[in-house]
């Protein structure tokens, strides 16, 4: 029988980007390790394996380390390339695929990210902000994938259904926490594509639990203002 | 039956010539849009309606935008002359170093030591010296990013080996210094002086005229907000 090869990935809980990993993962059936690391107190094995960056998540296959989540994903796809596939085969679906992805995280990304660390009358247009990036990308979705549902690549997760539900599923903490930007009336497709990732099991069983998650993001983001 | 590629691009713009090279090299003939960003085609914004930026390009009608998702499209479409290596493992790296040029060196240098002064100037450095010492680093044994000839990382990273220069006379202050950077230094010669490469890089005087402009600009918006 063949050794297993040895997989290992360096993780929070609480990160999507991380999330995104272990969905890749478990879709494709890979065993893995998982290290939570403490990002107040950062392992000499993570700065090792991640010195650029010293972030999570970072993949160890056979003790060669992979960062960056986008780039770990293609990996998964391409080094594990049975099904499910997570990018299509079509070089132009894939370039449809890897343009959204890259849009979800440039820019709506970082727009939730400002509604996070503002208050008052910059936090409201933080919110419409947002709320236009988010539109865009509905718009852009909707328009270069029109015949997928209920998940854009087909009965399975994808690529793109797993770098944007990986943090847009956690929208419940995030509407309770912050602000409500994820509205189905303003953002029906997305909000129904959202909701559909967010009732899959894989998604249930990955996600992480939305009390745990309310505490910490209210603990680390609602700081108390400085007197 | 030959398809249509078409490239909207600007004179000067580092992305956009990242595509110029990757065509080039596969020998891919393709018609050149030039476009003025301060009065965008209707065509550009009809075939990049998120960004409406450049490049983009349009093969056979359909529009591929972001520099880096064009170059795996043309990787992934014209198979010959390769970009990407095939191992797994070594496309993880590029990607990865890819990545890192575009969010961290290009953002430190430009937008961190090129467009500040005195003591602002000075911490912006010492954060991109750390970047471009990674790359050093990703250099040893190799000529170049991609190992005996160009790949990904070297179109991914080209703008340097014309780029700094420009911005080193126009700043007043060096970044790459060949002591310092002795691997990196050797490779910005060999990668601009590369055929291809060296027939394609846009004209000095324009750049030195316009990153002065950019730096005279960000300064006096920077003193202005003090």
């Amino acid at each position: 029988m063949e050794k297993q090869s040895e997989v290992k990935l360096f993780g929070t809980w609480s990160s999507g980007y991380c999330t995104r990993i272990e969905l890749a993962l478990k879709l494709k059936g890979i065993p893995y390790e998982y290290v939570e690391e403490d990002l107040s107190n950062k392992s000499d094995l993570l700065i090792h394996h991640n010195p650029v960056h010293k972030k999570v998540p970072v993949l160890v296959h056979n003790g060669k380390a992979i960062a960056e989540s986008l780039v770990i994903l293609e990996y998964i796809d391409e080094h594990w390339n049975h099904t499910p596939k997570l990018l299509p085969a079509d070089p132009y679906e894939r370039a449809k695929v890897r343009f959204w992805a890259n849009f979800y995280d440039q820019k709506f990304g970082p727009s939730i990210y400002n509604i996070i660390t503002s208050k008052g009358k910059e936090q409201e247009k933080a919110i419409e902000d947002s709320r236009e990036v988010l539109k865009v990308f509905e718009e852009g979705i909707e328009r270069d994938f029109p015949a997928k549902s209920p998940f854009l690549n087909g009965g399975t997760l994808g690529f793109l259904d797993i770098v944007v539900g990986s943090t847009a599923c956690n929208f419940k903490a995030f509407n309770e926490v912050f602000a409500v930007v994820f509205d189905p009336e303003k953002n029906p497709a997305f909000c129904s594509w959202v909701t559909a990732m967010k009732d899959c099991p894989l998604m249930k069983e990955t996600l992480p639990p939305h009390d745990r998650l309310v505490a910490k993001i209210s603990k680390f983001f609602l700081k108390p203002p400085k007197a | 039956m030959a398809e249509e590629v078409k490239l909207f691009r600007t004179w000067s713009s580092p992305f956009a010539l990242r595509i110029v090279w990757a065509l080039k090299i596969k020998g891919i003939e393709y018609e050149t849009i030039f476009e003025d960003l301060s009065d965008k085609s209707p065509s550009l914004l009809q075939y990049n309606p998120a960004h409406k930026k450049i490049p983009v390009l349009v093969h056979s009608g359909k529009p591929i935008a972001e520099s880096y998702v064009i170059l795996e499209y043309i990787d992934e479409t014209w198979k010959e002359t390769p970009l990407l290596p095939e191992d797994p493992y070594e496309r993880a790296m590029a990607r990865f170093w890819a990545k890192f040029g575009d969010d961290k060196v290009l953002t430190s240098i430009v937008w961190g030591v090129f467009i500040k002064e005195g003591k602002e100037q000075e911490e912006a450095m010492v954060e991109a010296m750390k970047n471009l010492w990674f790359l050093e680093e990703e250099l040893r044994g190799k000529k170049f990013f991609g190992g005996e000839r160009i790949g990904f990382v070297d179109l991914a990273l080209g703008w340097l080996a014309n780029l700094i220069n420009i911005l080193e006379d126009v700043a007043g202050q060096k970044i790459v210094d060949e002591d310092k950077f002795p691997l990196l230094s050797a490779w910005m010669k060999d990668f601009a002086n590369s055929p291809i490469i060296k027939d394609n890089w846009p004209p000095r005087v324009q750049m030195i005229a316009k990153f002065r402009a950019l730096r005279d600009a960000k300064l006096a918006a920077a003193a202005s907000s003090k």
